[in-house]
């Protein structure tokens, strides 16, 4: 019997050349948000339908593929598309940001800086920065077009009346080569000033709301602010416990029912290459790479 | 160069806003035809009539949110060049909307940012006119909401916790916050009641003496008209059937629709 065997990387190649398409408008249009007719994907919307087709769009036989969630390989939506591509397009799969040439991300930008030549895919849920202020498409069309930002500034404006500060964590809209207004996707904005002249491709894909945007190498991204509440990175306080790095993004991981709580670097990559390298942070007596690995 | 500012500072002489011949009609349907009028800066003209005559149809071929099928508008710009509006692109003509000009609805809710706090909704138009700054944002909000009488206490506040009086109040904040020359105003004290609306009238007159806006407000209430306005154009049927100044056109009505919207006031 004869198994059923799909397409290179899933799509037909009259999909991935309308993607690919809508790609390279993207790249020419920097911010601007491009239409493309979005599939069904074997996955629900969510799980980042927009960033797998993008990546199927892109990947080649020689490609290196490597798939972040939050920050870790290991989760549960990391894995399962990392096995999706494994098996559709049998190409080579690493965990190593260094190593890879496609990373698809949700909701984070690795810490290791990315080098030319490899190309950043991220998850995008909600592609559209105003959405939330001006629910009418066609206007939010139209002032993107026309340039008009000040609804943007309303929210800040906002944020800071409420609670003092600009209290947008996350999805923090920022201006792209001094033209659109984009949301970089739920990266936390502890990652905004990584985008800023990076030296890798950055494609965002939106699934269910079918549009498509990107930065490319070495364009200004700059976070939005007002001159007296000047944009400002957050992490927690602390170095992570596993390997002590006091300059990457952490997650906060609560370790019973007392309170008790550590903090690690969410890039699980990150984190272990430096253990590797001999860093140690306070609860690394034991590592808990080699005990669960052991 | 002199000369331009001379425009533009001694504009007493020369029309704000110009319509010849205006009209609108759905297919066989006229809404409004054949208006002709100058608006000079400072002045406050009032369109009265009834329901149907026509009168917001002209409002909003005045303020070019409806193409004309027949006649032209045109306005004299800050830099007192007048131009056709219907020549202007989109992204001027809604620049024109956010700056030099004011809209205050009859429905506040139509005007305002209900969910945003009142600061920021008098801030939106600073801010899209490139303000970076939350302090002098913050400032410039409050002292407008003092001199509309909204108690600065409820500047974190929005506008769906405010009266109705007070949403009025605040929308026409918002839109005079960036010194615009000319207000329009759709039926500016309708829904609310009576001595809401004269504080409302109060107001808005004090307003327009002082900025020196000019303004075209709808209404069909003859009170608000003689109140706040120098001239009135009455309206039946989408034409202008009498205009003149508003002591002369109200006191002693030429027309027989006008003298009996007129005669139809309830003796006080």
């Amino acid at each position: 019997m004869n198994a059923p065997t799909y397409n290179f990387a899933y799509l037909d190649e009259q999909t991935k050349r309308m993607i690919r398409r809508a790609i390279l408008k993207a790249i020419a249009i920097p911010g601007y948000q491009v239409p493309f007719a979005s599939r069904e994907m074997p996955m629900p919307y969510g799980w980042g339908t927009g960033g797998v087709q993008v990546t199927a769009a892109i990947l080649g036989r020689d490609d290196v593929l490597k798939v972040i969630d939050q920050g870790s390989d290991d989760t549960t939506n990391a894995i399962s598309i990392r096995k999706f591509f494994a098996k559709t397009a049998d190409v080579a799969t690493t965990t190593s940001t260094a190593d890879a040439t496609v990373i698809q991300t949700r909701h984070r930008i690795p810490e290791a800086s990315l080098h030319a030549g490899q190309v950043l895919v991220y998850q995008v849920p909600i592609p559209e920065p105003l959405r939330f202020l001006e629910p009418r498409e066609t206007e939010t069309r139209r002032m993107h077009a026309l340039g008009e930002y000040g609804l943007m500034h309303v929210k800040l404006y906002e944020d800071i009346a409420r609670f003092g500060h600009i209290a947008t964590a996350y999805a923090y809209p920022v201006k792209v080569n001094a033209r659109y207004v984009m949301d970089p996707s739920p990266t936390p904005k502890f990652d905004n000033p990584k985008m800023d002249n990076c030296a890798a491709l950055q494609l965002f894909g939106a699934g269910r709301e079918k549009r498509i945007y990107a930065i490319p190498p070495y364009t200004s991204v700059v976070s939005l602010d007002f001159e007296d509440h000047p944009f400002t990175r957050y992490r927690f306080d602390a170095p992570c416990a596993l390997c002590g790095a006091d300059d990457s993004y952490l997650d906060e991981i609560v370790t019973d029912d007392k309170g008790s709580r550590m903090f690690v670097c969410s890039d699980t990559d990150y984190c272990e290459t430096r253990q590797s390298q001999g860093h140690r942070g306070s609860e690394s007596v034991a590592p808990h790479k080699e005990r669960a690995h052991g | 160069m002199v000369e331009n500012l001379e425009k533009h500072q001694g504009h007493g002489d020369q029309p704000l806003l110009i319509a010849e011949g205006l009209g609108k009609s759905y297919g066989h349907l006229t809404a409004c035809r054949d208006v002709s009028f100058e608006l000079y800066p400072g002045e406050v003209l009032a369109i009265v009539g009834e329901s149907g005559s026509g009168k917001s149809t002209l409002l909003q071929l005045l303020s070019a949110q409806l193409a004309s099928s027949a006649g032209s508008v045109s306005y004299r710009m800050r830099d007192g060049v007048m131009r056709d509006l219907a020549s202007l692109g989109e992204a001027e003509r809604r620049f024109l909307f956010r700056t030099d000009w004011g809209y205050v609805h009859q429905d506040p809710a139509m005007g305002l940012r209900m969910a945003v706090s009142a600061g920021a909704n008098v801030g939106e138009r600073l801010m899209a006119v490139g303000w970076n700054h939350y302090g002098r944002i913050r400032d410039t909000a409050s002292s407008w909401l003092e001199r509309v009488e909204i108690d600065i206490g409820r500047i974190d506040d929005a506008p769906r916790t405010y009266s109705g009086g007070m949403r009025q109040r605040l929308q026409i904040a918002r839109n005079l916050v960036t010194e615009p020359r000319l207000v329009f105003m759709d039926e500016p004290t309708g829904g609310l009641d009576v001595s809401v609306q004269a504080r409302l009238l109060d107001l808005m007159r004090n307003l327009v003496s002082e900025l020196g806006l000019a303004a075209i407000v709808v209404t069909h209430d003859l009170a608000v008209a003689r109140l706040l306005s120098h001239r009135v154009m009455v309206m039946k049927g989408g034409r202008v059937i009498e205009s003149g100044l508003t002591d002369q056109v109200l006191d002693d009505p030429c027309e027989p629709y006008t003298q009996l919207l007129v005669s139809s006031i309830l003796p006080a």
